[in-house]
This record gives C-alpha cells, structure tokens and sequence, in this order.
C-alpha cells in the first residue's frame, strides 16, 4: 500500500476538528468527506488525494464516538493514519468499519517523515518504507483479533 | 483478586477470571442509540443489505432503548429528517423504549440512564456516543462505541473488548462548600492528561466518594471519557441503592471489587484540597484554579448537557443565582424533563427566569456546537459542559471555558471568571 503524507505535526486531533460537530446529522458518506478536517484544515479536501496517509502526535481521534471521522477520512480517499497513539472509539471504528488503517509508529518515524513524502507500508512485515527518504520503519504489529479483523475486511466479515 | 470491572466483564463473557489485555466477546446487557448515532446505525444497516444481508429482526428490542437528544428541536430539515428515520427504525424492530422530544420525558441520553434506572448495577452497557461512560457510577460496566459496533450489537448481543487496567481515584474526606464533583474530575484530567487513562476504567472510592451524591459521582465517571477512558466506575453502595428505589428499581445483580483486586495505579486526593478549578481553551486538560483567571471576561455563561444539568447542578446555580442579575448572556438547559419539572416545583425556575436567565429545553444542542445557541467567532464562554476542542460550542476561533454550575453560575453575575466564594 503507497500514498503520499499529509502531515500535522501536533497531538490530540480531536473528532471535532476532524468532523465538526453541525455535521452529525449528516449520514452522506460523500457529503461529510467535503467537511473532513474542516477544523483544523480548511484545505484538506482540495489537498487530499486517494491513497493518502496522515501522520500524526498522540492521542489521534479523542473526543466524541463519531465514525463520522474516520469515514468522512476515508471518502476523502485516506488509507492509513500514521501516529503516535490512537484514542479507542476512533480506533476501533477505523478498524471494525474498515474505513482505513491506525498505524502506531514511534517517535523517530513521526519525526523523520515530512509532509508530502511517500510511503509504503506493509502490515505482513509491519514495515514502513519512505520512499522519498530511502529509509526504512518499525510500525507496532496489530494486536491479534485487530489483524484478524483487518484481513477479514471489518467486523461483520469477521468470524470468531 | 479482581476489581469490578472484572468481575462484570468475565461475567458477561462467561469466564471464571479475565485479566488486562486480554480480548473476550462480552454479552451486552443494554444498548442505547440517540438520533445522530441511530441514523448512522441505519446507514450501517443499509449497507449490509447492499451486501446482501438480510436484516428484518435485531437481537433483543427490550434491550434497546433510544433518545432523542443531540438536533432537538429539529434544528434544519435534515435533523428533522433524521427523528423520522429514528422513529421508523423503532417502529420497524418493535422498540419500545423511545424517549420521544415532546412527549413527556425526555432529555440527553447519559441523564436517561440514570434517571428513568435504564442500566442497573453489575450490567454491561454499550451506547453510541461517547460519553456513554456517565453510566459507570450505577456499578455497570457502560463505554461508548461507533454505529458499526452498535450495529454489531443490535444483530448479535455482544461485542468484542480488551479487558482494561483499572486506574483507582480515591477521594479522602469531603469536599469543601463552593467545590463540586466537576473541580475534582478537572483536577483529575490535569493532572494525568487527556489520555491519561487511555483505554482503562477509572474507578472511584474513598470516603469523599462515599459521601458524594449518585448525581456527583455521575459527574466524575461522565468525565473520564475526556482523559481517554473506556469506561467509569463506582462500586455500588447504600446511597446508590436509594436511589434506584426512588426509581422503583430494587432487583439487579450488584457486582462488587474482591478484597484483594488489583489496580494498575491508585491515586489520591485529599478533599480539603480541592479548589473551584476551570480548564482553559482548548482541551479539559489545560486546568487551571478559578481564581487565578479572576480576569477573564466572557460573553456567554452556559449551564446545561449530561455534565451539568442534573438537579443538584440546577440547584447549586440558583443558590447563587437567587437575587442577583446576570451581567453576560445566561442559558440554563436541564438535561431532562424530569429534571425540569422538579426545578419548577423547586421554584429554581422562578430564580432563573428572575435573574435575567433564559431557560431552554433539554438538548445537546449547544454543548456540541450544532445549534440552540452556538457561540460566534471570538465569544468565551464558561460552560459546565465536559468538552471544549477547538470549535466544539460553535465557531473555530470561539472559546470555551469548562467550569462547575457554581463557578459558572458565579461569573454569569460578574461576567468574568469568578470563584463562587469571592462573589458579594
């Protein structure tokens, strides 16, 4: 999977910057990508191509249960985010609704990569490759029932 | 050897012992869904079937039960939409639990939960919004979840969790006159960080807890979703079970910590110690004491959502409200009807409305910037809410100030930042 990075470089991106709030009632999947990191980025959406990733601090995704974020994310076309920690319902979101991937990487990754680098990752290998840098990173392996549900395509395709 | 939490969770997953870190399907006790997370469970629905699903039956309808709280009143045509959609889907799946806007009881889901004894102690408890962790002070294991994982739930009963590690808050001795539930819960957050407690149960106890009301304890365990937390907790006790009696609840299966149960970390507080705290723009974290920002000047006073419009919030308002004028814009939201006719009764009503307050019906409206009294670009306000990100009450560049119904209802008379005990 190769895509090029959109970065920020801070901690606790919230959902509501990600999806601000006056668009919960809206459940047009195409519509909320239009609003996707409206709070923070008022660009994103012109900036974003499919097949990119995000890089980014720790605590992504806290705040409200909205799977609005991680799917307003994902129909901008964004595979992966690449960050220090995830918050848990957006975690899990991400990964049972099978909208993109939560890549846990370290601090020397978060760092080194810059925004518009390239990328390709490898969930077999747990390897991160930056194709601009020629440089190679560790991503954290996925505990088991996550990789289990990955493959599976999300959690309605998964058979305990 | 295990805490509460444990105990509730290897129950429902049908093991003698579970420990942190490991992942079980737990059997769910209780579902809830409100009108932004049950249109997205419908939308989740509608792609099954696109799949080739077939979905004309959910797993238990008794055990689902539905709000409508976050765009009431319909604030456009698309929320007025989407109560519709809400209403057919109950319909649909023989629902019978729908606290319907404007038709008796109703209000903000997490202040259903405890008022009208939805969730009982020792329950498993899963709803589509995050603060759903409110719930944890009725001795249930209560965490919130997306519309995919409610679905899930919705069509098999049970869900997939990592058992937590439980971080142990004790509280020792009361707190002081003028100091709430709400300083100690942003005292907590500052000092461990907004994912301080990052995929663990925080639980509650001490004998400051003990003598806390059930409606302080709901608001430590509503918070603990702001430092990360998967869900709250505090062991059932006497007070607990007035309560619930009170609501005509008196049979469920108390689960209690065993003697000797482990805690990843035990932290504690000395009552006496605690101060009107505030946190700052923009995160809950970002704490500071009340009366060292004595010279902030605000727009907006807001004393409303699942945080801090139960009774007791309403009460401690007009205890300082009673008399006095507001000098800034005041809004008052009970956080359901139950909650507002006992304020007429009580007369706290009267006290508002003659005060200078306008007085709203239950909504999460503004809490989370969607309408009902959004804030413009450059307004601050102080607000007994639980969140304030960047843009959460209204505009990008608005700011949020997160305060008890003391501090707030104190600085809506002064219109600056004040401590409730420096008012005149």
């Amino acid at each position: 999977m190769k895509g090029s990075i959109i970065k920020y470089e801070r901690d606790n991106i919230d959902t509501d910057v990600i999806l601000p709030g006056p668009y919960l009632k809206i459940h047009d999947y195409a519509e909320l990508a239009k609003h996707a990191m409206e709070g923070l980025d008022k660009d994103f959406h012109k900036r974003v191509k499919p097949g990119d990733f995000i890089v980014a601090g720790k605590n992504f995704g806290c705040g409200s249960s909205r799977e609005h974020a991680p799917i307003a994310l994902s129909y901008s076309g964004v595979k992966a985010v690449l960050a220090l920690s995830f918050a848990r319902i957006f975690y899990r979101n991400a990964v049972d609704g099978a909208f993109l991937l939560p890549i846990e990487i370290d601090e020397s990754a978060y760092h080194d990569i810059s925004d518009g680098d390239s990328l390709e990752v490898d969930i077999s290998k747990n390897e991160i490759k930056n194709l601009t840098k020629n440089k190679v990173y560790k991503m954290k392996p996925f505990p088991e029932l996550i990789g289990k549900i990955i493959e599976a395509g999300g959690l309605f395709n998964y058979k305990p | 050897m295990l805490n509460i939490t444990e105990k509730i969770l290897a129950r429902a997953s049908g093991k003698s012992k579970v420990s942190p870190g490991d992942v079980v399907f737990v059997n769910v006790d209780k579902v809830m869904i409100h009108d932004v997370s049950g249109p997205g469970v419908i939308a989740v629905f509608e792609k099954l079937r696109k799949t080739g699903m077939k979905i004309d039956k959910i797993w238990d309808p008794e055990r689902v039960w539905v709000a409508e709280d976050h765009f009431v009143p319909a604030a456009d045509k698309i929320s007025a939409q989407n109560i519709v959609s809400l209403t057919n889907f109950t319909k649909q799946f023989g629902i019978k639990k729908h606290f319907k806007y404007g038709m008796g009881q109703y209000g903000i889901c997490h202040t259903l939960s405890h008022e009208e004894a939805m969730v009982l102690p020792g329950e498993v408890y899963v709803g589509g919004d995050s603060h759903t962790n409110t719930t944890g002070a009725l001795g249930a294991f209560a965490a919130g979840l997306g519309h995919t994982d409610i679905a899930y739930v919705l069509l098999n009963g049970k869900i997939w969790f990592k058992i937590p590690e439980t971080l142990y808050f004790k509280l020792n001795g009361k707190l002081p006159d003028h100091v709430m539930a709400k300083d100690l819960i942003l005292q907590i957050i500052g000092d461990i960080g907004n994912d301080g407690a990052a995929y663990k149960t925080m639980q509650f106890g001490g004998t400051g807890v003990s003598e806390m009301s059930v409606e302080s304890r709901l608001t430590l365990t509503n918070m603990t979703t702001e430092a990360g937390a998967k869900s709250g907790i505090v062991e059932p006790d006497q007070k607990l079970r007035d309560y619930l009696a009170e609501r005509g609840v008196t049979k469920y299966d108390e689960v209690h910590s065993d003697v000797d149960a482990q805690y990843e970390k035990i932290y504690e507080y000395e009552g006496s110690e605690i101060e009107p705290t505030v946190a700052k723009p923009f995160s809950p974290e970002n704490i500071a004491i009340a009366r060292d920002l004595s010279s902030i000047e605000l727009d907006k006073a807001y004393i409303g959502s699942c945080t801090g419009a139960k009774l007791e919030d309403l009460r401690a308002a007009a205890k300082i409200l009673k008399g006095r004028t507001v000098k800034i814009r005041t809004e008052v939201l009970p956080a359901a009807i139950s909650i507002f006719r006992k304020a007429m009764e009580e007369g706290l009503l009267k006290i508002f409305l003659d005060a200078g307050v306008v007085v709203g019906p239950p909504t999460c409206g503004a809490c989370c910037g969607a309408h009902m009294g959004v804030l413009a670009k450059d307004e601050i306000c102080i607000s007994t809410t639980n969140r304030n990100f960047p843009g959460r009450m209204g505009h990008v560049e608005s700011q949020t100030y997160l305060a008890s119904p003391l501090v707030a209802a104190a600085s809506a008379i002064t219109g600056k930042i004040t401590d409730p005990r420096d008012l005149k």
